[in-house]
């Protein structure tokens, strides 16, 4: 019911065209992996592809190079529109041709990209943006 | 004395009350803010608008500028249904273009998952989804034992199902009530919760908690059932029947009712396919896709239930598809408790399985074994594995990669809420103000789902 594909970069939005013609009405999830120090590339990016009419689940996974750029398939599954930014945002991994690719969970003037795993868990001392002096 | 009053409002500057004391710096109010709508280019607002898929959006040159305006909605608005932030472009009352800005919840649950173990991991999941946390946790548990490659007992697993379709319930209760409150029903608020308390009484009975259970956990369930629940599920399966036909008795019929939520907010199947829209609001839109019937988890293919759908994919089909789920529910409730196997409720698995509270008075190394599992967890083979469940909200996944220790390498959760929300400028562009606020309640989205 469910298959896995590794997918190169250069193959990547083709292939994707390929599953949408091919009956894959919805692409479900898209997310990152970060190896930090244990593999080489570091980053993968999972999607997951479901076809509703044929009851199939896919899953193709692409190794980035160290230029961190992936083509963007919102033109294709506008849901990836979201997905997309949160691992722009949570991983610095750049999505060419999106549309509006922003931050969406941390705030705009967010330093660092906090999945990654040479990130740090309570790295940053909890603080109110531009709370009021008390005297 | 109208006029009086508008003279008073205006007098008062709202943004610099605090300004004189020099405490808030009003340049930098706009923290979070995106670019205006109005000033994006033509690829953004198409994505936005859905016309992607239908074009239904169309500029009229002749409104002057003075009728369009930018209005933030929320966070903190009692109907965006916790702090959802949207930024609505209007002209005049309609909504033309909306931009929802999320985050505001934003906990880092994935990194946290990383740092928990298998054992501690649904503590953390059952939190993001907060009115639907058996969900969480069963999805969650789905994924780790789909890598250890182990099955739970029949007990454990019918108790799954027992626990996860009254939580489907008590959600969908949530939503109904919610959703009538927004639109003006105020009678439904009180209804919903009413009826939520039975169940939530019963959660708390069995598993110590009303939220946040940690209650479905990997390997089975952390307890068994009460003494005499099958009384608790009677009263419930008796009462629930009843209240839903008060409500269809308030409502069903009712002329406001109809006219505020019929031809509201539509939703058509290109759209929802397109958008990655599952759940109640695809099955309103005519697709018969459940999650429970197509790829079926914990054993729910033995149990006979319908899926109610719709063909309008408006407001009303959505409301009315979740009053029929919770029938289907109660069926399935109904014939869990009737079939409820005797047996172990956690796998007899010493490797994942904490030995049981007495024996540690008697055995060193039950002792031993029990600190092992509670400080170090247990370790999962290497490998990466998604799975799914129907949440009342649509597909909910788990995405794990195992790097062979005892904590997830990797930890991602598909909240249905987070794609369910991108649909919101297609519902919400071009209706009137007022039918936004019925269309947010209807797609049902949990903030602490789509920020996690």
């Amino acid at each position: 019911m469910k298959e896995n594909l590794d997918i190169s970069i250069e193959d990547y939005f083709q292939k994707v065209e390929e599953l949408k013609n091919d009956g894959y009405e919805m692409m479900v999830d898209l997310t990152a992996i970060d190896w930090f120090r244990k593999k080489e590339p570091r980053f993968e990016v999972v999607v997951n592809f479901l076809s509703v009419s044929k009851n199939k689940r896919i899953s193709i996974k692409v190794k980035l190079n160290d230029e961190l750029t992936i083509p963007s398939i919102t033109s294709l599954y506008p849901s990836a529109n979201f997905y997309e930014r949160e691992v722009f945002d949570m991983f610095g991994i750049n999505f060419e041709n999106h549309p509006d690719l922003t931050r969406i969970l941390m705030p705009d003037d967010w330093v660092g990209h906090p999945l990654r795993k040479d990130y740090g868990t309570g790295r940053i001392p909890v603080q109110f943006k531009n709370a009021p002096k008390v005297d | 004395m109208m006029e009086e009053n508008k003279d008073t409002v205006k007098d008062v500057d709202f943004w610099a009350t605090n300004s004189e004391e020099g405490g808030w710096n009003i340049s930098s109010t706009d923290e979070g803010s995106q670019k205006m709508l109005d000033q994006e280019d033509e690829v953004t607002t198409k994505i936005q608008m859905g016309s992607e898929v239908i074009d239904d959006y169309f500029i009229d040159d002749d409104i002057s500028d003075d009728e369009r305006m930018i209005l933030n909605m929320g966070p903190q608005h009692p109907s965006t249904h916790g702090v959802l932030r949207l930024q609505v472009e209007l002209e005049g009352e309609v909504v033309r273009r909306v931009q929802p800005v999320i985050g505001y919840l934003h906990t880092g649950m994935e990194k946290t998952g990383e740092e928990l173990n298998y054992f501690q991991g649904p503590t953390n999941t059952t939190r993001m989804d907060y009115l639907s946390p058996f969900f969480n946790e069963l999805v969650f548990s789905l994924a780790t034992e789909k890598l250890l490659d182990i099955e739970v007992p029949d007990r454990a697993s019918t108790i799954r199902i027992l626990m996860t379709e009254l939580n489907r319930i008590s959600s969908h209760l949530v939503a109904l009530a919610t959703g009538g409150m927004d639109i003006g029903a105020l009678s439904m608020m009180i209804f919903g919760f009413r009826e939520r308390e039975l169940i939530l009484d019963f959660f708390e009975k069995t598993t110590g908690l009303r939220m946040n259970h940690n209650f479905i956990r990997p390997g089975g369930v952390a307890a068994d059932l009460p003494d005499n629940w099958q009384k608790d599920i009677e009263k419930i399966l008796k009462v629930i029947p009843e209240k839903l036909k008060d409500y269809d008795e308030m409502l069903l019929d009712n002329p406001i009712w109809q006219g505020r939520l019929k031809n509201v907010g539509i939703l058509t199947t290109e759209e929802c396919l397109a958008y990655g829209i599952t759940g109640p609001s695809l099955r309103a839109s005519g697709y018969a896709w459940d999650l429970r019937k197509m790829q079926p988890y914990s054993g729910i293919e033995k149990y006979e239930f319908d899926i109610p759908v719709f063909e309008e994919g408006d407001v009303f089909a959505r409301w009315r598809i979740k009053v029929l789920e919770i029938f289907e529910s109660l069926k399935i409730v109904e014939q869990a408790m009737g079939n409820m196997p005797k047996g172990p409720f956690k796998i007899q698995d010493k490797k994942i399985t904490p030995p049981p509270r007495k024996r540690l008075d008697e055995s060193m190394e039950a002792l031993i074994h029990h600190f092992k599992i509670y400080t170090e967890g247990f370790k999962v083979p290497e490998g990466e594995v998604y799975t799914t469940v129907e949440s009342p909200r649509g597909e909910l996944g788990c995405f794990i990669v195992s790097d062979g220790s005892s904590k997830p390498y990797r930890m991602h959760v598909r909240g249905p809420s987070f794609c369910n929300l991108q649909a919101l400028p297609v519902v919400m562009s071009d209706s009137p103000i007022a039918d936004a606020v019925a269309a947010i309640a209807s797609l049902d989205p949990v903030l602490g789902d789509v920020d996690r």
